[in-house]
């Protein structure tokens, strides 16, 4: 019977250690920042440049940097991975949907930093022919590859929406001689939309925490970038790239209030996803 | 009746199709054409003898070992922490968990499973900082923390995995055992968990692949160049993706070359088994929480 107490003891105990945890993180980047916010004001390093010559640490490029990313990214990866997904739910033969959603999830397993190396000697070498040459390692090049990387986390999503749809109105649709690809765009997409915008919002996720990739292929200049074509730093890139070598020094609290930015925006995406799922509609 | 838009709708999606399979074939074999190569007796332990090698009795220079040796130490102390944890918070929110609370923590939890990994780092750098001030020149960066920080990042999902698991075993199978008078922690411990045992592995297993993959939250924690192979908890490691990436950059030449891409396949090769024997295992999908 002690036993049993203990036990169950222990089943809350872990799940609210891992909550505490969670927001204690918060707590303690706040705490680990808060001198650099005191210099300034979070307005002053949201929107200051950096140049710590000068006593500025404002991480305005690099949040801007970390924006347009994962926005072009997704210009890339979401009309790609709709149209893959439509192939799973409907338009291709039922035996390549298989095999396309099977590719698809071990695209999912394959670890970031493969891909980000295979680019590094890929796709860089090509990306110095486009426009005035340069380096290769832009914000269009990590756009690339990181629509690549989020494609199968949209296509999955996708495909599980798209497969809610109630078979009833399909049948309706077939009844009345709808083509596969007027059952998608008039029947499915419609339906499904709630859980489309669900998929989106989580490839910009991916996109926006990722590090790796734009850490090996963005060059992490720290100038706002002035095109797709330059050089950029990110803010996870940001974070990675500073020395733990002197703990005090306003930089390295720079990267816990980067910290707290990537934070924020990973929580507010979280309760929109929240939002969208209470209503569903499908 | 098919209008232009229709049948562009058609043709972009068989070019999308199309487009993604090429780009992860063209991927998957450069990345072989180029690291095939390098898989020679002395990719893994340079000019050591195995043997000596794997007593530890030589340090290997120009091998894989000691990297692989840090992945697998990773994985082991990482998941040996979340584990328990992991599968226990799930039995509390499958099981126990009620109304507010259970919505509360589980929004907790999906916050903290969508946090980016080098924030997850980054958390584990700063306990680092916190022990260092606390007692001067002992703790650093290291093994240990580094774990730790893996383990956390792995939690949310073990959690919920084990949450879904449980959630979905047939109410027809659920509600016997407590018909017949058994407790609630006998149902779960006899009932329960062997019926949902297939998910909840096939999770533990794609969390151990994170573990391996994951370079963001190494980096921050003690992931070095060159270290050796780890004999204490309190020591820096070498990684296999950490030194794919650091070699990316740092390489000395050709040859360096040709073994990162080895290593990168036999990264490749260690997340996919373990991914496909995930997929055996799992009935129901839920691995892309994990890969978000």
């Amino acid at each position: 019977m002690n036993f049993a107490r203990v036990t169950e003891r222990f089943f809350s105990l872990a799940a609210w250690s891992a909550a505490l945890l969670t927001s204690t993180i918060l707590v303690l980047f706040l705490y680990l920042g808060l001198p650099l916010l005191e210099n300034g004001g979070l307005e002053t390093i949201l929107s200051a440049p950096w140049q710590p010559e000068q006593g500025l640490y404002g991480i305005r490029s690099m949040l801007e940097t970390t924006l347009l990313l994962a926005l072009t990214s997704l210009v890339i990866s979401v009309p790609v991975s709709l149209g893959c997904a439509f192939l799973i739910t409907t338009l291709a033969p039922v035996r390549l949907r298989r095999i396309l959603l099977v590719i698809t999830r071990y695209m999912s397993g394959i670890p970031t930093v493969v891909y980000g190396f295979v680019a590094l000697f890929v796709l860089v070498p090509m990306m110095r022919t486009v426009g005035d040459g340069g380096s290769g390692l832009s914000i269009l090049t990590v756009a690339l590859v990181l629509g690549l990387l989020v494609a199968p986390t949209m296509i999955i999503f996708f495909t599980a929406a798209m497969q809610r749809v109630p078979a009833g109105f399909l049948l309706a649709a077939d009844a009345l001689g709808a083509s596969p690809v007027q059952k998608l765009l008039y029947i499915i997409v419609p339906q499904a939309w709630p859980g489309l915008l669900s998929g989106i919002l989580l490839g910009l996720g991916r996109a926006l925490g990722d590090t790796m990739i734009s850490l090996m292929l963005a060059g992490n200049a720290v100038a706002e970038p002035e095109s797709i074509l330059d050089s950029a730093r990110t803010l996870t890139a940001h974070i990675g790239l500073v020395m733990a070598t002197d703990v005090d020094s306003m930089q390295f609290k720079s990267i816990f209030v980067c910290g707290i930015v990537l934070y924020v925006m990973t929580t507010i995406l979280v309760l929109l996803l929240r939002f969208l799922d209470t209503k569903k509609i499908v | 009746m098919k209008s232009w838009f229709e049948k562009a709708v058609l043709v972009f999606s068989w070019f999308s199709g199309l487009l993604l399979i090429t780009t992860v074939a063209l991927l998957l074999g450069y990345l072989f054409q180029r690291g095939l190569g390098g898989f020679r007796q002395d990719l893994i332990f340079g000019t050591t003898a195995p043997l000596d090698a794997i007593l530890l009795r030589r340090q290997v220079f120009d091998g894989l070992f000691p990297a692989i040796a840090g992945t697998l130490a990773l994985i082991f102390l990482a998941m040996g922490a979340a584990i328990p944890i992991g599968i226990g918070g799930g039995i509390y929110m499958a099981e126990y968990a009620q109304g507010r609370v259970k919505t509360i923590l589980s929004l907790i939890f999906d916050i903290l499973a969508a946090i980016p990994s080098i924030v997850i780092g980054l958390a584990g750098l700063a306990l680092a900082i916190f022990l260092h001030h606390r007692f001067p020149g002992r703790i650093a960066p290291c093994l240990l923390i580094a774990a730790l920080s893996l383990a956390f990042l792995v939690l949310p999902y073990l959690i919920r995995t084990t949450q879904n698991a449980l959630e979905g075993v047939d109410p027809l199978i659920r509600n016997t055992a407590p018909a017949l008078g058994a407790s609630r922690l006998q149902n779960i411990r006899y009932v329960l968990l062997p019926a949902a045992l297939p998910d909840i592995a096939g999770g533990v297993i794609l969390a151990t692949g994170r573990c391996a993959e994951d370079t963001a939250v190494i980096m921050l924690t003690g992931a070095v160049a060159s270290a050796g192979v780890p004999k204490t908890l309190f020591g820096q490691f070498e990684a296999l993706p950490f030194y794919i990436y650091y070699t990316a950059s740092q390489y000395s030449g050709p040859e360096e070359l040709t073994r990162c891409y080895s290593a990168a396949i036999v990264l490749l090769l260690i997340c996919s088994m373990l991914f496909f024997l995930a997929s055996l295992l799992q009935r129901r999908l839920c691995h892309f929480l994990l890969y978000r």
